[in-house]
């Protein structure tokens, strides 16, 4: 029997579910990796070479060298797990959901201070038509 | 006897706790939120418990996608604070009260709450950032803590009804532990908030204001709200709020509400925050 995955028609979601972590074990692992300062070094000293050290697929490395994190997403990788790149980056959560949204920081900061994305008409698929 | 008198739910977003460390809290960004915590830094050094049972979720930082425990406890001496990618928090180390842990552990999994123990393990923000907001900037965290994890990170987590349950198991346990301890409860995360993909940015006030009315009102019938319902109204990461659950089951059906906090934003996220005292 097929499981309930009612969540899919969620516009502009990706539920990290047990399937996507099972695709993006090696993505996710590798961020991990970058909590320890040795690690993070290394991975700035030369990105490629890093990547390469992780079993991970070449669309999942080509993803992280872009910085594509909706690209990172949808191979399997989980934002907390993200979170360790940008960082890593010196960058914050804010800038990588502006990233994620298609808009500029600034722009996603006013929004933000305007009370937020309203869920109207961003629950469903249907109630976005 | 070992007894729960009160139950603190709170956001834990990381950028409060680079505020704060960063010194930035009077800005005028963050000044009204941290106004919206001045009434319980006074409330908490009057009713200071031994421990709290800070129930949180962790970021990918203790745990990584190797293991994921559903709920786990916290029954080491101490955790130190995790690097999270930017170095560990300036705060101080958490000192955990293991006999107490230990003792819930038992208990609860006698009670068909089935936990994983954890007896080394680094508290990321989830954690750390509900003590700065209550607590301020100390040298030393002025109470025992023990910390409950519980996965919300790799879907699905617990159903609300489970964490409600849950709850009620941690207070059977709390309240038969043979040791006089004033204990509290925090249930920590949300409000709503999505931080990936398209539609990160997600905010539903009115959604989040309900939720706050019915977890001290009404918190039964809120445990059976489905996933589904926080996914599409919260955010995918507003799924944090089932965790203030637990704290809610931890506390008598009629709670005294001492206070209530609503603000927009921090950083990506709602916040959201209630202080409950059991009423005698």
């Amino acid at each position: 029997m097929a499981l309930d995955k009612s969540y899919s028609d969620i516009p502009g979601t990706t539920i990290f579910d047990a399937d996507q972590a099972r695709k993006g074990y090696h993505l996710n692992q590798f961020c991990v990796s970058l909590m320890k300062p040795a690690n993070r070094a290394r991975f700035k000293t030369d990105e490629r070479v890093y990547l390469d050290g992780w079993p991970m697929s070449e669309d999942q490395r080509q993803a992280v060298l872009a910085r594509d994190y909706n690209r990172m997403i949808a191979l399997g990788g989980n934002i907390y797990f993200l979170a360790k790149i940008f960082s890593s980056d010196g960058k914050s959560f804010q800038y990588a959901a502006a990233l994620m949204t298609g808009t500029t920081q600034e722009a996603y900061v006013q929004m933000m201070l305007e009370g937020g994305r309203s869920p109207d008409s961003n629950r469903s698929a249907k109630e976005k038509k | 006897m070992a007894k729960i008198t009160a139950g603190i739910a709170t956001s834990h977003v990381p950028a409060i706790g680079a505020a704060l460390d960063n010194g930035k809290s009077g800005e005028p960004y963050w000044a009204p939120l941290f106004e919206g915590y001045r009434f319980s830094k006074h409330w908490i050094a009057d009713h200071k418990p031994d421990v709290v049972l800070l129930v949180y979720n962790d970021h990918a930082s203790a745990f990584s996608l190797d293991i994921v425990p559903t709920f786990a406890i916290g029954c080491a001496e101490s955790y130190p604070p995790a690097d999270e990618g930017w170095g560990p928090r300036p705060v101080p180390v958490v000192e955990g009260h293991p006999e107490l842990a230990a003792y819930i552990a038992h208990s609860v999994i006698q009670q068909d709450c089935d936990l994983t123990i954890i007896n080394r393990m680094a508290v990321d923000h989830g954690l750390t950032v509900p003590l700065s907001l209550l607590f301020g900037q100390p040298t030393a965290w002025p109470v025992r803590v023990i910390p409950v994890a519980v996965n919300v990170v790799l879907y699905p987590p617990p159903s609300g009804r489970r964490c409600y349950e849950f709850g009620k198991a941690i207070r059977r346990a709390v309240e038969s532990f043979d040791t006089d301890l004033d204990v509290q409860v925090w249930g920590t995360g949300g409000m709503s908030h999505q931080l990936q993909g398209p539609r990160a940015g997600l905010v539903n006030k009115a959604w989040d204001n309900l939720f706050l009315d019915r977890v001290v009102e009404d918190p039964d019938n809120l445990s059976r709200v489905p996933h589904i319902e926080y996914l599409r109204e919260a955010g995918s990461e507003g799924i944090e709020l089932v965790m203030w659950l637990i704290m809610r089951g931890a506390l008598n059906d009629k709670v005294r509400l001492v206070h209530r906090f609503y603000h927009v934003p921090a950083s990506n996220t709602a916040v959201g925050h209630l202080i409950l005292e059991n009423s005698v």
